[in-house]
């Protein structure tokens, strides 16, 4: 009796913070919840499934946009995390073995991540402005490498580039986090071993790192994939309250939706299927890892 | 040992104290108007939000003295304030007064959070007929009681800089588009542009566009309350504005990416741009540090001959509204507040130093705004401002359309040829946006 007494409370709490919520948001994108409703959102009517038709009509312009806006998202997303990953891991194996000033370049490299995400992102905003950001100063007035033109980074295709790399600053680090704290527990004898028989730097990475890092590798792929395709600070903080089209992240779409032109319901129709759609990639790639390591 | 002790005794100390502090504050307490504290949410006014609070603190003692009721003051920026009022709606825990764009008024109606300005409540804040008749019809849908009073009036002008059209040998400013284009071009050079824009932020967009639109006899809503966003005349407002950037090349590109409501004004204020179209900015240019003399204000052009339908409106009316949140529990108190805000004397004072025009007939026998520019502008507020369509949908229309103006001139800016076609379809889907 007593073990069960005891998660009371953190039963509440889950059913209060997590459950009830999104409940609720599941709820709210049955309804037709506009302006008129909000200040008394119980009188709301019932839309039924127009929320979701209108949603995922991809003949229409607000169909068309939200698949767009997906698109830019998965490609986005993809993006980011492979690059991060790399950076991570090149950067985990650089500060692997102890050399002096080991602790000072893993500080700076951990620097993006300790810095809050407004005041770093509006800094990117500064840098990668036209006419008087420090990017283009560099590039057209000390390199001339533009041909004299100044490029454009936070409207036109350019901002899907801009959005990536500011992301990448962002979330490169954390993988590094990562990946360090996993590779203490690899053994030393392990690669003495790998040394033994005759393996090289790549092969001991190949034969000795990357298994042993599997479990690390596992979470933190799907911990990165959630949290990338979800940002919206980033984007947010970069852009202002209205994305270019070319980087308009599912995110920033869903905020344009609900909170911008006050129609809750669609918003929220968007975000279940947003739900649905991480539900069922997390699954399968759950499903993958763990068929995966059985095998190994 | 000691040290348990010693936070024994400060522990003990401080829930005395504040055992103490709940016997004072339970002992003053009773009905009168002594107590009430209003929370008062200002829009962003002046050149900061300190400055906001520097401005309203003294006024808001005034109105303490006067009636005992206590007003605690919070200025929030305009990126928050649509956002904190709806936040604010839903919850129905929020100020008792505050400030809103009037543009919004109509929207905000609709979703039933503010007291509405029937008869009976007109009366206590002292009667309709005190206020100026054009600010009015900025209150809310035709044909029911106005959900806000007008307290800061607004419109826009075409600033110029009176130097830069001296030394092109420009005397007069331009009265029709084909002078304005002609004008605008010549006092293009390798120094300065044209005209500046604030081509990143929506609404300085959608007002713009509105009133292009309206010049070419277009409407974004029919009379019966239906979106009509891509007639051919809506499409050519928008051109017309694009075409700053694409086409006549007196705007510099990078206006596009100007999203802070603020840069275009700084561009011309720096001698930048020598044109700006911009709501009564006297004061901000002033403390942006250009040169009085320098500074010249005139209606928007319009077209010569006029399109067919065309209406001769050159602004917006443009102003902040005040008003009651339906949830007060201080709706005297509350009702006080604005009959003191929107009072003669007030008026004169916080118009004075906004650079805004009263919402009052009374105020404008002050010499204050007897200047040229308030001149101007009182003008263009009687005789050619047109109000944004009193919709509900008026808030999402704003964000629609700001949004894909600021998409098309970032594409007019990079380079891209935005075309008659591009624009209709643009127009097309964000009124299939609106729901």
């Amino acid at each position: 009796m007593l073990p069960y007494l005891l998660l009371v409370p953190a039963v509440i709490l889950e059913l209060l913070i997590h459950i009830v919520p999104m409940l609720v948001g599941i709820g709210i994108s049955f309804l037709k919840l506009t302006q008129f409703y909000i200040a008394n959102w119980r009188q709301a009517p019932n839309a039924g499934l127009a929320n979701y038709r209108y949603a995922l009509d991809f003949n229409s312009a607000a169909g068309k946009q939200l698949l767009h806006s997906f698109f830019v998202t998965i490609i986005f997303t993809v993006i980011v995390l492979v690059v991060s990953w790399t950076f991570g891991m090149a950067a985990a194996v650089f500060t692997q073995r102890p050399f002096p000033g080991r602790g000072i370049v893993r500080t700076i490299f951990l620097i993006p991540y300790a810095l809050p995400v407004f005041a770093s992102v509006i800094t990117w905003n500064f840098m990668l402005q036209r006419d008087n950001g420090a990017v283009n100063h560099v590039l057209v007035d000390q390199l001339h490498l533009a041909g004299g033109d100044r490029p454009f980074w936070l409207i036109g295709q350019n901002s899907f580039y801009s959005l990536v790399i500011v992301e990448v600053w962002r979330t490169w680090p954390f993988a590094f986090l990562m990946l360090t704290a996993g590779m203490q527990s690899i053994s030393q004898d392990l690669y003495e071993a790998a040394g033994l028989d005759g393996a090289g730097v790549w092969a001991q990475f190949r034969g000795v790192t990357l298994p042993m890092l599997r479990p690390v590798n596992r979470v933190l792929l799907l911990v990165l994939f959630l949290w990338t395709f979800n940002d919206f600070t980033t984007p947010f903080t970069l852009f202002g309250k209205g994305a270019p089209h070319q980087a308009d992240i599912i995110s920033m779409h869903i905020y344009q939706n609900s909170f911008v032109t006050w129609n809750f319901g669609t918003g929220s129709a968007m975000s279940v299927l947003l739900l649905i759609f991480l539900l069922v990639v997390t699954g399968g790639y759950l499903r993958l890892a763990k068929s995966g390591s059985n095998d190994a | 040992m000691r040290v348990t002790r010693l936070a024994a005794l400060a522990l003990a100390s401080l829930v005395g104290v504040s055992a103490l502090s709940a016997c004072s504050s339970s002992n003053s307490g009773s009905g009168s108007d002594k107590n009430v504290t209003l929370t008062y949410w200002a829009s962003n006014q002046g050149t900061s939000l300190d400055n906001d609070k520097q401005v309203l603190g003294p006024e808001l003692a005034k109105f303490t003295q006067q009636t005992g009721i206590k007003v605690k003051l919070q200025v929030v920026p305009w990126a928050d304030l649509l956002n904190n009022i709806l936040t604010a709606t839903t919850s129905g825990k929020g100020p008792d007064v505050l400030n809103i764009g009037n543009t919004w008024s109509a929207s905000l109606q609709a979703t039933g959070a503010f007291v509405p300005f029937d008869d009976s409540v007109m009366a206590k804040i002292g009667g309709k007929s005190r206020f100026l008749g054009g600010s009015l019809s900025a209150t809310g849908a035709a044909d029911k009681p106005p959900t806000a009073v007008p307290i800061y009036s607004l419109a826009y002008g075409l600033y110029y800089n009176k130097k830069y059209f001296a030394e092109a040998g420009i005397s007069q400013p331009p009265t029709t588009w084909a002078e304005f284009e002609t004008d605008a071009k010549k006092v293009t050079n390798a120094q300065h542009w044209g005209l500046s824009i604030e081509g990143g932020s929506v609404s300085e967009n959608v007002h713009n566009v509105f009133t292009l639109s309206q010049q070419q006899g277009g409407a974004f809503f029919d009379a019966a309350g239906k979106p009509t966003f891509d007639t051919p005349q809506n499409v050519a407002a928008v051109r017309q504005y694009l075409d700053f950037i694409q086409q006549d090349k007196i705007t510099n590109p990078s206006n596009a990416e100007y999203a802070q409501g603020t840069e275009a004004l700084a561009d011309f204020a720096k001698g930048k741009s020598a044109m700006v179209l911009w709501q009564a900015a006297s004061g901000s240019l002033k403390q942006l540090g250009m040169n009085a003399a320098d500074i010249g204000v005139a209606p928007m052009p319009l077209p010569d001959p006029m399109p067919a339908g065309g209406k001769k409106v050159t602004s917006m009316v443009a102003g902040i509204n005040l008003a009651v949140f339906k949830n007060t529990k201080h709706m005297d108190a509350a009702l006080q507040f604005v009959k003191f805000m929107t009072s003669t004397p007030e008026q004169k004072v916080l118009n004075k130093t906004y650079g805004s025009m009263p919402s009052v007939t009374d105020a404008y026998a002050d010499p204050a705004f007897n200047t040229p520019a308030v001149q101007t502008f009182k003008k263009i507020l009687s005789a050619s401002a047109a109000p944004l369509p009193a919709v509900a949908a008026e808030s999402q229309f704003e964000t629609l359309i700001g949004t894909a103006v600021k998409n098309m001139l970032a594409d007019a800016a990079s380079g891209k040829n935005v075309s008659e076609s591009d624009i209709s379809a643009q127009l097309k889907a964000a009124q299939q946006q609106l729901s």
